[in-house]
């Protein structure tokens, strides 16, 4: 087995480092199954493991309306933003990707500004602008902000997808007499396909659980799970939350794994 | 057609078309492809651009609205200010300070396993990295707090007689955040150590250094470049963390990002949550510039030792 990485060190002497391992990957992992399990709870009291077990906190979050309201303010959220960014991210990317415009560096550190500059700021910065414009509280303005923060996961795995394909066959398809839309849509996007499904998957979860700049411009109607579930977990630890979490978890592994399989056919 | 029949008796009056030609057609792509980049960029400067600018230029004003420095003196002359300065570094330093300890050992795992292992053990990682900040740090509510399950469990055991106070406090903070951010550092500390060339250390060991000096002489070394950048990425971050704290300091530990919060949507004072914002901004650019130079150097360093 120490074969694979060609060190003469038996893994019996690196059973320590296992361990620690192990331990720390213990820590990342152990809250998210702990919240699965306590949301089995039949106790209003955070018991570890549960002496009883019931889907009552699943009945209280599908029941409530204002947690379905906030869900389905989010999902709709989420699907327009991947509606948007999707489209846009793919277009700069092939931009990006042929290298030969004079401001390709600016022109990338601005698509990724919004991973770079603190998220607080783009809150405080996007309410003020939205206060002025009227976008505060609205769909519109939640998915042109979403928009902004997927923008930058869509483009760099695109991105990584074209880099691995030969732009020259997009070329052959347009000697051969093709228009430049038919050989991008024909050739070069068979090709890529899966890092823009997995680049859309990325602009889903970027979505659906932003917080911090949701907390400014979203409220009433329109107010998000995410911003509902921030303001609970302010007031009292309600074991309905450890449900939604449960949901937000299971999202995620759906997602990741759809992204992976996509990712892998790649 | 033109410039083909011309081409057997070629002029310089065609050669100088040609390159008109080409050159327009040039200069077209370069349309095109600004065209197909105009939509993002033109969000990122409505959504990014504009509301930080406006800040900036808020934040030069005071109350009155005259041009005043008013709004950063604040930061030196206000105590509450200056503690909150304090606090953030401080969390930061002990922040980032944990996820190298978590972090360089993990990674360090993941790079030494085999490849079927590793990927499975990375799961454990990303997975984290993508659930939600706001799923994460309710799990350490629900662990840490007074009623919560380390506390009843350590009663049980008898180890304690009162509970601990573990959460709405400095120590809750650091630990969600600590949870929260170690993928960032383990990820291109990961990556980092892939890329060293284990010939490196096999030739080390060839040589009889025993594992002990061939980890500290040769594989150190060179996963400090990656270290340095997941650091940097960690530390920038807490800076401006903002969910962790607010929901797990209790009140007590107020961060960069959560004085912005109050000032600007409880005091509705915009000149000094913006002067706030200005200064995190330039204190997280400044941090990653200085990164970027000194990795630069670091990088050619590696290279002309060898």
């Amino acid at each position: 087995m120490s074969g694979d990485v060609g060190l003469p060190i038996l893994h019996r002497q690196r059973l320590w480092l296992y361990a620690l391992g192990g331990l720390i990957l213990l820590f990342l992992i152990a809250p998210s199954v702990i919240i699965v399990i306590m949301s089995f709870s039949d106790s209003t009291l955070l018991q570890f493991p549960p002496q009883q077990w019931s889907l009552r906190w699943y009945q209280s979050y599908f029941q409530s309306l204002e947690w379905r309201d906030a869900t389905i303010v989010s999902v709709k959220v989420a699907i327009m933003t991947v509606l948007v960014a999707t489209p846009l991210g793919t277009m700069a990317a092939y931009a990006i990707n042929r290298g030969t415009l004079r401001f390709n560096g600016t022109i990338n550190a601005l698509l990724t500004a919004s991973l770079i500059i603190p998220v607080i700021l783009i809150g405080i910065g996007t309410f003020f602008l939205y206060a002025r414009i009227g976008l505060n509280n609205t769909l519109t303005g939640l998915v042109i902000a979403h928009t902004v923060q997927a923008l930058p996961l869509v483009v760099l795995t695109v991105l990584s997808g074209l880099r691995s394909y030969d732009m020259n066959q997009e070329r052959v398809a347009r000697s051969l007499g093709a228009g430049r839309i038919a050989a991008f849509w024909q050739v070069t996007m068979p090709q890529i396909r899966f890092s823009i499904v997995s680049g859309a998957l990325f602009a889903f979860i970027t979505s659906f659980d932003e917080v911090v700049v949701s907390l400014f411009i979203s409220g009433g109607e329109t107010t998000t799970l995410t911003r509902r579930m921030f303001n609970a977990l302010r007031d009292q630890i309600d074991p309905t939350i450890a449900a939604i979490s449960t949901c937000l978890i299971v999202l995620s592994i759906l997602l990741l794994s759809l992204a992976q399989i996509f990712g892998r056919r790649h | 057609m033109s410039t083909q029949s011309a081409l057997p008796n070629e002029t310089v009056a065609d050669r100088t078309l040609n390159t008109r030609a080409l050159r327009a057609d040039a200069r077209r792509e370069e349309l095109r492809l600004l065209a197909l980049l105009s939509p993002s960029l033109l969000l990122v400067f409505a959504i990014i651009i504009v509301p930080v600018g406006w800040l900036f230029w808020l934040s030069l004003f005071d109350e009155t609205g005259a041009l005043s420095a008013s709004n950063y003196a604040r930061f030196f002359e206000q105590a509450s200010y200056v503690k909150t300065f304090v606090t953030t570094f401080k969390v930061a330093f002990i922040v980032t300070g944990a996820c190298v300890l978590l972090g360089y050992p993990l990674a360090y795992m993941l790079s030494q396993l085999p490849r079927r292992a590793a990927s499975i053990c990375l799961i454990f990682v990303i997975l984290p990295f993508w659930t939600s900040v706001l799923v994460r740090t309710y799990a350490w509510l629900v662990i840490l707090q007074r009623k919560g399950l380390i506390n009843s469990w350590l009663i049980d055991l008898g180890v304690i007689s009162q509970p601990l106070s573990l959460a709405n406090n400095f120590s809750g903070v650091v630990i969600g955040m600590t949870h929260i951010l170690l993928p960032f550092l383990v990820l291109p500390l990961y990556a980092s150590m892939k890329t060293i060339d284990t010939d490196c250390l096999r030739a080390g060991m060839n040589l009889g250094a025993g594992p002990v000096a061939t980890f500290r002489q040769i594989f150190f070394p060179l996963s400090l470049p990656g270290l340095a950048s997941g650091v940097v990425i960690v530390f920038v971050l807490c800076l401006g963390f903002f969910v962790t704290p607010a929901l797990m300091g209790g009140g007590k530990v107020i961060m960069w990002a959560m004085r912005m919060e109050q000032t600007t949507s409880l005091y509705s004072n915009w000149g000094a949550g913006a002067a706030l914002g200005v200064v995190l901004l330039a204190v997280t650019l400044a941090l990653l510039g200085l990164f970027q130079w000194l990795l630069g150097a670091r990088a050619t360093g590696v290279w002309s030792s060898r």
